[in-house]
């Protein structure tokens, strides 16, 4: 099997070389942050598979849609519509950008201080060392970032890119800009893909993308019990995951996981014991494999009950209305679906904060912890907002700065001791 | 019953031995093997119960058969036993600071540290003493004779060494250029102190403590009294014995009660 992948990697373009250090800096990682957890339902050996096989048939599935012409779409947030991209037979893969491995590579071109998201997915590109990007037809970048907008400049000179412009209001005009964005956007996927989008394909791939939400929700739900049945950890995996597996695999998967997570709940069984600090997350996204916050906070006695991050709640929140009609409404309900994903880069953003509130009481989270990739702006200061509204309703927050390398762990490790220590009295 | 705190810090070691009072402590450099060196600092002591805080808590404690505690926990518990009043922690160490507001019962209520970088720690000033060739022990009373205020922009350890070196190169005095950089950590130390608003008393520990200038600058910028420990280095050992003292009892002791 493996040598059939090296010849894949091979054919795609790959730094082999690299690549073999990639892949063997996973196992030792996954094994002590994953596989040595205690108790962990039996669905999320699925996923194990998938991280184990990170660049292998799921790689070889998407290389098989494109030999047989069709397309590969690659983003990296989630404002870019999946449903348009699936209308027109084309599949989406979400990129990873979560981890160190292809920050060096990017500084060689990139300034030092920006954001690790950033550097990694361009690392990636410019080290030719994932598969994923190797395979896709365009990357679609958006401007929910002034670094990661700059950055996708100079990506274009080695991939096709898009670009769709994410306003940074949530007036009227903004919307009808968002609505222009998401029918060009489809413009562009047709014209990529040489289909149509049709009424029925979009009411099709709208379902569709709807039930992996309803099956994240249901997940996440889970989370909301006490003692929690799945570890944050495990959670996060399968949200990272959604990003790129098959949609209709990943529903079935995610359900099945459910099933047997609800079980446990009837049973009153947890991972955690009923009296560990319940910690919601909130702030920049965790890509793959940057499992570092909840790592620490699993393993320094707390359990993570929720993620309110792009690679949490925002992925999942709301549902594109599915009232099917012409190709022109059902557009206009996928972009109110997106514009309602509180992301930082929109000004005022107070949606976010009453999230925040909300999502800490329904999960029985003891604390928040604010997750800031160090030089993400928009997030580190709407922290001070948040600040202020947890401060409000008496929840506990600690804010995190950081990025993917280890060398801050022990003073991380402080902090996340004394918040405990807080919380627990 | 005879408690012992080790407060292993990134710099220094720190023991403090409770039978009562404090009836031992010890201050040792951390070097390059802190855990074999707090083993052989624990060998000929005698002790019932250990607490270890600090930086390397997680890789002693395990060794030498202690509990850990939080050196933010430990700082509020040893601040509070000297000062009863206290409500404000300073604590400027070898890699860190950390500001502890504390209820009025004592526990702590709000924290801030410093970035990750040494910008604004025990180890900024450590690199400047070096630059301006002058022991660690009189930097402060240097930069506090300084007769000229001069400039240095940078708190990064890196950039403000060469800042440093071009003032001395433009042939500043370097008293003026001790001052300047006491001033730059003040600021920062006073910008996190600011962020938890701090209630009096406000009390200065950790190494950094025993820099006159900088104890001097706090007070100054914060419009406050600053007291500093007799011992301000050992106010985190301190807090670990009385944690361990404590944990006796019961898991989770609430400050107040120590």
């Amino acid at each position: 099997m493996t040598t059939d992948y090296r010849q894949m990697w091979a054919d795609l373009g790959i730094d082999l070389e690299r690549h073999d250090a990639l892949l063997g800096a996973l196992p030792p990682i996954y094994q002590k942050a994953y596989l040595s957890q205690r108790n962990r339902p039996i669905g999320m050996q699925f996923f194990d598979f998938v991280v184990g096989d990170i660049h292998g048939i799921r790689v070889q599935e998407l290389r098989q849609h494109a030999m047989n012409g069709g397309k590969v779409v690659a983003t990296y947030c989630v404002f870019v519509p999946e449903e348009i991209v699936l209308a027109a037979d084309a599949i989406p893969v979400g990129l990873c950008a979560g981890t160190q491995f292809s920050v060096p590579i990017a500084e060689e071109i990139l300034p030092r201080n920006t954001c690790a998201l950033i550097k990694s997915s361009f690392g990636f590109k410019l080290g030719r060392i994932c598969p994923y990007v190797q395979t896709s037809h365009l990357i679609v970048g958006e401007t929910t970032c002034d670094g990661k907008k700059k950055m996708f400049e100079i990506l274009a000179e080695y991939h096709p890119v898009h670009i769709m412009e994410v306003p940074n209001k949530k007036s009227q005009s903004s919307r009808d800009l968002w609505r222009g964005e998401v029918a060009a956007f489809k413009g562009v996927i047709e014209k990529l893909t040489g289909n149509e989008v049709t009424g029925e394909g979009l009411a099709r791939a709208t379902k569709l993308v709807n039930e992996r939400r309803r099956a994240l929700q249901r997940l996440y739900n889970t989370r909301q019990v006490r003692p929690v049945p799945i570890s944050g950890k495990d959670a996060l995996l399968v949200t990272q995951v959604s990003f790129y597996d098959d949609v209709a695999r990943c529903v079935q998967q995610v359900n099945a996981l459910c099933d047997e997570v609800e079980g446990r709940i009837a049973a009153g069984e947890g991972v955690f014991p009923a009296d560990a600090p319940r910690i919601l997350i909130s702030g920049s996204p965790m890509a793959i494999p940057n499992w570092k916050l909840h790592h620490l906070l699993e393993t320094a006695g707390a359990v993570v009950v929720c993620e309110e991050s792009c690679t949490g709640t925002r992925a999942f929140s709301d549902l594109v209305a599915e009232n099917g009609g012409t190709v022109q409404e059902q557009l206009r309900a996928i972009a109110d679906r997106y514009m309602q994903i509180h992301c930082a880069c929109f000004t005022p953003n107070d949606e976010r904060l009453d999230d925040i509130v909300r999502l800490a009481r329904e999960y029985q989270a003891d604390g928040v912890v604010h997750y800031n990739l160090q030089f993400c702006h928009t997030y580190a200061n709407e922290a001070v907002k948040v600040e202020r509204a947890l401060a409000e309703e008496g929840i506990p927050l600690l804010r995190i700065e950081t990025d993917y390398s280890d060398e801050d762990a022990g003073q991380l490790r402080a902090r996340v001791d004394a918040f405990l220590e807080m919380i627990r009295g | 019953m005879i408690c012992a705190g080790l407060d292993v810090g990134s710099r220094t070691i720190v023991l403090a031995v409770l039978d009562g009072g404090v009836v031992d402590s010890v201050i040792l450099e951390a070097g390059l093997n802190p855990l074999r060196r707090c083993q052989e600092l624990l060998a000929d002591k005698s002790y019932r119960r250990l607490v270890v805080t600090g930086y390397g808590r997680h890789l002693v404690a395990p060794a030498v058969d202690g509990e850990v505690a939080s050196e933010i926990r430990a700082y509020a518990v040893g601040a509070r036993h000297l000062y009863p009043d206290c409500r404000t922690v300073i604590d400027v160490g070898g890699q860190d600071s950390k500001v502890t507001l504390l209820s009025d019962g004592g526990e702590v209520h709000k924290f801030e540290m410093n970035d990750r970088c040494a910008a604004g720690t025990g180890k900024f000033l450590e690199v400047m003493s070096n630059t301006l060739e002058v022991d660690i022990g009189e930097l402060g009373d240097l930069a506090l004779s300084a007769s000229k205020v001069v400039q240095v922009n940078s708190l990064c350890t890196v950039f403000a060494e060469s800042e440093v070196v071009s003032l001395i190169s433009r042939g500043e005095e370097s008293s003026a250029i001790a001052l300047a950089l006491h001033e730059g950590i003040a600021t920062r130390i006073v910008g996190m102190v600011r962020r938890i608003g701090p209630k009096e008393r406000v009390v200065f520990a950790g190494g950094a403590a025993l820099n006159s200038c900088l104890r001097q600058l706090l007070g100054k910028k914060l419009g406050v009294e600053v007291t500093v420990p007799r011992d301000p280095q050992i106010v985190g050992a301190l807090g670990a014995a009385l944690l361990a003292r404590a944990r006796k009892r019961r898991r989770h002791i609430p400050i107040q009660s120590i």
